[in-house]
């Protein structure tokens, strides 16, 4: 790794790779996947990937998660030490622009990082909603064991309902198979009616149609209810939704935003909301989790981080959202755009794009600074001020 | 005919006029060509919009609001009403009368990943329209070129660049960069920021408008995102299957909207601040397709406030208040 960094640091400055440079990056990702991809298939005692959790009110721990993509250009550290925490029955935002790594930290819960390529490189994501009193890292997990959670305690909604549902079979199937492959002795019968169960829950009109149809005879906002109802199928106790109203119309929005909403009380679990809106987090979220270019950067709840936001990404997101009762002329924005992903610089990464940059910003990337018992920021501005007091 | 109009029209302060215009796909024909039954994407929509202003068309997907830009753009045939662009019917122009107009009407597409040719550079993406339409001389075109990315906030080194060097929000200053080449008055922008992230999505608003000012530009804004469409907008128009069902000023719009489509729209969007609660007016069901819509009211399958009427006579889209126009018919008593 280190021998990397130092190959990738002079090519920065040259702006092109030498051919030498490349077999030397393809030499440390083969080395680094072999390794990665031999610890993911191995066969492990349940001891080895049970721990405990830090505060039993949690029902997921992510610590210091790091998942990198190795690619010909180097490492993309796409989600670079990230920890936060989701609490029972509450909804955790995260929220960041495209490219910052909430969508990547949400596949490595799910461990459907696309391998060989990308890789849980360290960390522990910790769940303690399976069931049998166990708590299981996640990151630990071999391969052929993560089907005892996944889909199962952790179902995830995708954003786009177009393209994951399967065009080829009828929804009727596609829900029954979640309960063939989650409950081994389950009959024809009682699958049919725990499926029926479900489109009912999220509120389809005529379930024995819906059931008998193919995912291109319904609408965008019906292919997002079915998705949510597939979810709910395994009895989760946490649901990922990934941008779940992001290709849908405002009202159609609306309705899927209330029924998430209803379900997390009926099924008594949590929800982790992955979203660029800001408008949707302020309304369903009790916590959130701001990210940019792979790290956390200010975390807190709800209320601390839409009325004292105190990174100044947060800040400048916030006020660069044109909102309906502004009557402003300008919008703020924040300039630039966010940094390269390969070489990713050893200060803060938001220094260029910063407004409030001081000379502390050079050094070392801040650490979180804790504001308030449930407020992290990480950011130089707020430390020196803590130093100072 | 057409010549009348001209004449009428000629000297009008309205740079852009739209009188009932219709637009319709075929779904099925016959073997003889005749079409039995048609999709009408754009249905009797009017208005008028004066030069330098900015008009935002509001709805959700499959409204037709990106069909009403490309009609009036001519790029697709209408199939009645008519367009009167700066004084002159253009309705029934041929394309080779089109090409000296194209000059003047311009337009920014949503996808700027899809919507730039891969193997030119960026000198030449912007070079092209320049010479084809003889802007300036030859010899002046890189000058012109390098001071038009500079006002679109554009490095000058990137004229060697191809496009799939850039960021999304990067090759969006590059098409509207292409777009004002040509020094247009009219400008249709479908949706040219819904591909980007919010901070940069900021940066593009605030380049339209400055442009805006510099250039005096007339905008046509198509949007669904109704807080983008406040900030950029003088005037509004909410449409919803093929319809226009309201149309005035930003202010009055906002201020009281009539129709009660245009209320749930408001209603709809989430508010970035956890303390404010909404009181919600949530919309029942889908979006009707545009192939077999409702009859009477087209609103009336989804409105909360549905009367019997509403489901047998169209209501009559006409001046409620001074240049605020609404077609309900709660709106009559």
């Amino acid at each position: 790794m280190k021998k990397e960094t130092s190959i990738s640091k002079a090519s920065a400055t040259k702006g092109y790779l030498t051919g030498k440079e490349i077999r030397a990056i393809a030499k440390a990702n083969k080395r680094e996947i072999n390794r990665l991809e031999k610890y993911k298939n191995r066969r492990a005692k349940l001891s080895e990937f049970t721990s405990e959790m830090k505060n039993d009110g949690n029902i997921l721990e992510i610590e210091d998660l790091h998942t990198y993509f190795f690619t010909e250009q180097g490492v993309v550290k796409a989600v670079n030490g990230v920890s936060f925490d989701v609490p029972k029955n509450a909804t955790v935002g995260i929220v960041g622009e495209s490219g910052c790594g909430k969508s990547v930290t949400s596949m490595s819960v799910m461990r459907l990082i696309q391998g060989p390529q990308g890789q849980i490189y360290s960390g522990s994501i910790r769940f303690s909603g399976a069931g049998d009193n166990e708590v299981y890292d996640i990151a630990k997990m071999p391969v052929h064991e993560i089907h005892r959670i996944r889909g199962k305690q952790i179902a995830m909604i995708f954003q786009e309902p177009m393209t994951s549902l399967n065009p080829v079979f009828t929804i009727g199937q596609q829900l029954d198979e979640v309960s063939f492959i989650h409950f081994p002795d389950v009959t024809e019968d009682d699958a049919r009616a725990k499926s029926m169960e479900m489109l009912n829950l999220v509120g389809i009109a005529m379930p024995e149609r819906v059931y008998k149809a193919f995912p291109h005879e319904l609408s965008g906002g019906m292919r997002q209810r079915v998705m949510i109802a597939m979810a709910l199928v395994g009895n989760p106790r946490l649901i990922i939704a990934d941008e779940p109203t992001t290709a849908l119309d405002v009202t159609i929005q609306a309705q899927i935003l209330d029924l998430l909403r209803e379900l997390k009380d009926k099924i008594d679990g949590s929800i982790l909301l992955i979203t660029h809106d800001l408008g949707i987090i302020a309304e369903m979220a009790d916590y959130v989790v701001v990210m940019y270019a792979g790290r956390v950067i200010e975390k807190g709840t709800v209320e601390e981080i839409f009325h004292n936001p105190m990174h100044p990404y947060t800040i400048g997101l916030q006020r660069s959202k044109p909102t309906l009762d502004s009557d402003s002329d300008t919008l703020f924005n924040i300039p630039g755009n966010v940094p390269n992903p390969i070489n990713m610089p050893d200060h803060c990464y938001f220094k260029e794009r910063c407004d409030r940059c001081t000379a502390k910003c050079s050094g070392d990337y801040p650490d979180m600074i804790q504001v308030s018992p449930t407020h992290f920021v990480a950011c130089h501005l707020w430390g020196k001020e803590e130093q100072n007091g | 005919m057409a010549k009348e109009n001209n004449c009428s029209f000629a000297g009008s302060e309205y740079i852009l006029e739209v009188e009932h215009l219709r637009k319709c796909f075929p779904l099925k024909k016959t073997l003889t060509g005749k079409v039995t039954s048609e999709l009408v994407a754009v249905d009797d929509v009017s208005f008028r919009l004066k030069a330098g202003e900015t008009l935002g068309i509001v709805g959700e997907s499959g409204c037709g609001k990106t069909t009403l830009g490309r009609t009036i753009l001519k790029l697709h045939e209408a199939n009645g009403g008519r367009i009167i662009f700066d004084g002159r019917d253009i309705t029934s122009l041929k394309s080779s009368e089109m090409r000296e107009l194209r000059r003047q009407m311009q337009i920014i597409f949503q996808d700027p990943y899809s919507s730039l040719p891969p193997r030119s550079t960026v000198g030449g993406i912007l070079s092209e329209p320049v010479s084809v339409h003889k802007i300036v001389p030859k010899e002046q075109i890189k000058d012109y070129v390098l001071t038009l990315m500079d006002k679109c906030g554009l490095r000058d080194y990137y004229y060697e660049r191809y496009p799939h060097e850039f960021s999304g929000g990067q090759r969006q200053r590059i098409c509207i960069a292409r777009a004002l080449s040509v020094n247009p008055k009219l400008v249709v922008c479908d949706e040219p920021v819904s591909a980007l992230d919010v901070s940069i999505q900021a940066q593009i608003i605030n380049l339209l408008k400055k442009l805006q000012e510099e250039m005096n530009l007339t905008y046509l804004f198509i949007s669904h995102d109704l807080s983008v469409v406040k900030f950029i907008s003088d005037k509004i128009g909410v449409m919803y299957l093929g319809n226009i069902v309201e149309y005035g000023d930003k202010k009055d719009i906002f201020a009281r909207p009539l129709h009660p489509y245009t209320k749930a729209l408001f209603s709809a969007i989430p508010y970035p601040d956890p303390a404010v609660k909404m009181n919600r007016m949530v919309l029942k069901g889908d979006i009707p397709s545009p192939a077999n819509p409702p009859k009477g009211c087209r609103f009336h399958t989804r409105c909360p406030y549905a009367k019997p009427i509403c489901a047998e006579v169209t209501p009559e889209y006409k001046e409620h208040e001074t240049g605020h126009f609404a077609a309900c018919h709660l709106l009559e008593e």
